[in-house]
């Protein structure tokens, strides 16, 4: 096996035992990165020179008696994610080359823990999209089938995990953007409660949904990573100040008498047939688990999306009014003056899907339509939000596939946004109400890979870890892409 | 909900978008076509409904508004992304023509 396959938790040990060093870990992704992202393309920048520098600093504090779980161990975030120094350009031409003077606060983290940031990954620019096809700089191919996409928007790291670049990856998700990907390409995929992490740093898309959460190869890896990033933020106003719990403490504990909801609305017309049978297959290994199965409805759950694509450009609209080639960023010359200069750096800028969500968003809220659109959304999220709650009382966590399909074909449904929309539908119940979720494998469906969601009561993310952990260990998915 | 060319031409504008002919044509219909499918909301009894916008219920998280320095590179380094500077600040063009 090649150190870069390793787990979190497995490479933890050998580093503690003194088997292996950062330096050797470090090398070993940066080598995979070399050998396989020609032609998945899920890295933007690739930080060699800063990597092998933090990885051999990691080394120095062990030597020196430093532990720590992340201590020493390679990372990948999602290039919406700032790092000073090492260039963050949301997958967007207006950020090409921005650089950030100031690290975002779940970087901060990670650095203090000693991980090793490798690389920078595609994403859907700005993280508006489901395949990674909407990134500035050419699409991620999936690993499992380079001809397909791997999910988005965080679709560079969910790839570069399932390939085993990094021994986790960042991802931000808003509405989908984590597990999206993570069903797609085979690998873990943790949305936490949103506030549980900090989204200071973040470039921000749906401030009132938008949160940053592991991609891992394990449940137990997903619970290291939120351990160390999450937490209340001076910096970030709706982090709460609850306790972070020691995550994973209760990973092995049995699922016996635990309650798992099976709401109808997510098995119904339009999930795949390949895609339900896996799912009904880890329903039943639950259940062989001690969980009992409760039939529920949530029938809300087909507003999700219309509400979602109303609220998102809404806020997308205002957070990108920032980037008008004043203070960084794309900036165009040809200009006579001042709102020439935003008008062509905006348009020549931005790519076709954050145009069009800064206009949805620029329709929905201009005078008139504000009640109609706004409010009525607000309201309907309302709806979404109590119906969830309501069933989550009585239950211990609510059980979905992650997606009604498995990856589908680059170009398939790119010049179809309302297509492309629909695919996010399982995924926006959890985000509007702001119910931690997590994605994990269940299996194939002709030859590419299925996810299993489970949506947990609010902050609540170790009863999902528990309920994953306990499937992923019974099923044993521990296949690898060919690459 | 269809969108007129007029209309798309109004909300580029407002958004501070320039819009090239063909991209004016294609965004007309594609947003006609999501305006049309979000339209399904209407159905939906919100009377006693109240928006939400904080979903973990948190309000008012106040804190002092206390200036924090940055140090001179990092000063530098932020004002260095901006595509014209004088004297340590951001220059723009006029807002308003001369004539």
């Amino acid at each position: 096996m090649e150190l870069n396959e390793l787990t979190i938790k497995e490479a933890a040990e050998k580093l503690a035992k003194g088997e292996i060093t950062s330096i050797e870990l470090t090398k070993a992704c940066l080598a995979r990165i070399k050998e396989t992202d020609k032609k998945i393309k899920a890295c933007l920048t690739v930080c060699e020179r800063e990597a092998l520098a933090e990885a051999k600093e990691a080394d120095r504090l062990r030597a020196k008696g430093e532990r720590g779980d992340l201590l020493g161990i390679p990372y990948i975030a999602k290039d919406n994610i700032l790092t000073k120094g090492v260039k963050t350009t949301a997958a967007s031409k207006i950020l090409e080359n921005y650089i950030a003077p100031f690290d975002a606060t779940i970087i901060k983290k990670l650095k203090e823990a000693g991980a090793v940031l490798l690389a920078k990954s595609n994403l859907d620019e700005f993280a508006h999209g489901a395949s990674t096809e909407n990134s500035a700089f050419g699409p991620t191919h999936n690993p499992w089938d380079l001809s397909r996409v791997p999910g988005g928007s965080s679709g560079g790291s969910a790839a570069a995990v399932a390939a085993d670049m990094c021994l986790f990856a960042l991802g931000t998700d808003t509405g989908g953007s984590i597990r999206c990907p993570a069903s797609f390409c085979g690998v873990v995929g943790l949305k936490p409660t949103y506030g549980r992490a900090s989204r200071f740093g973040l470039i921000a898309m749906t401030s009132s949904t938008d949160v940053p959460g592991p991609i891992t190869k394990t449940v137990a890896d997903a619970a290291i990573v939120l351990a160390t990033i999450a937490g209340h933020d001076k910096n970030d106003a709706t982090t709460p100040e609850a306790e972070v719990p020691a995550y994973g403490k209760s990973l092995g504990k049995s699922l016996k008498g635990l309650k798992i909801g099976r709401p109808e609305e997510y098995f119904g017309q339009g999930v795949e047939k390949g895609v339900r049978q896996t799912i009904e297959k880890a329903i039943a290994k639950l259940e062989e688990l001690g969980a009992e199965i409760v039939p529920i409805r949530l029938p809300h759950t087909k507003y999700g999306v219309p509400v979602y694509y109303i609220i998102t450009p809404s806020e997308v609209s205002s957070n990108l009014a920032r980037f008008d080639g004043i203070r960084y960023g794309f900036s165009s010359e040809q200009v006579k003056d001042l709102k020439d200069v935003y008008v062509k750096s905006r348009g020549k800028g931005f790519g076709p899907e954050a145009k069009r969500r800064i206009m949805l968003g620029t329709y929905v809220l201009s005078a008139g339509y504000y009640d109609a659109y706004y409010l009525q959304a607000q309201k309907v999220r309302t709806k979404i939000k109590e119906e969830l709650d309501y069933e989550l009382e009585k239950l211990d966590a609510i059980i979905t596939p992650t997606q009604p399909s498995p990856a589908f074909k680059i170009g398939e449904n790119s010049d179809d946004p309302l297509k492309m929309y629909l695919e996010d539908i399982f995924q926006e119940g959890a985000s509007l109400a702001g119910l931690p979720a997590i994605s994990v494998p269940c299996g194939f469906s002709s030859g590419l890979p299925v996810g299993l969601q489970l949506i947990g009561k609010r902050f609540d993310e170790e009863m999902i870890f528990r309920i994953a952990s306990a499937y992923e260990k019974m099923a044993g998915w521990q296949i690898k892409p060919e690459i | 909900m269809k969108l007129s060319k007029e209309e798309i031409k109004h909300i580029a504008d407002l958004a501070r978008l320039e819009l090239t002919e063909a991209e004016l044509k294609k965004y007309g219909s594609q947003l006609s076509e999501v305006l049309t499918y979000i339209d399904q909301l209407k159905e939906v009894d919100t009377i006693d409904i109240e928006p939400t916008a904080q979903i973990t219920g948190l309000e008012n998280a106040l804190r002092e508004d206390v200036k924090e320095d940055w140090d001179k590179r990092e000063v530098e380094e932020a004002l260095s992304q901006a595509p014209n500077l004088e004297d340590g600040q951001i220059k723009v063009k006029r807002v308003l023509d001369n004539n």
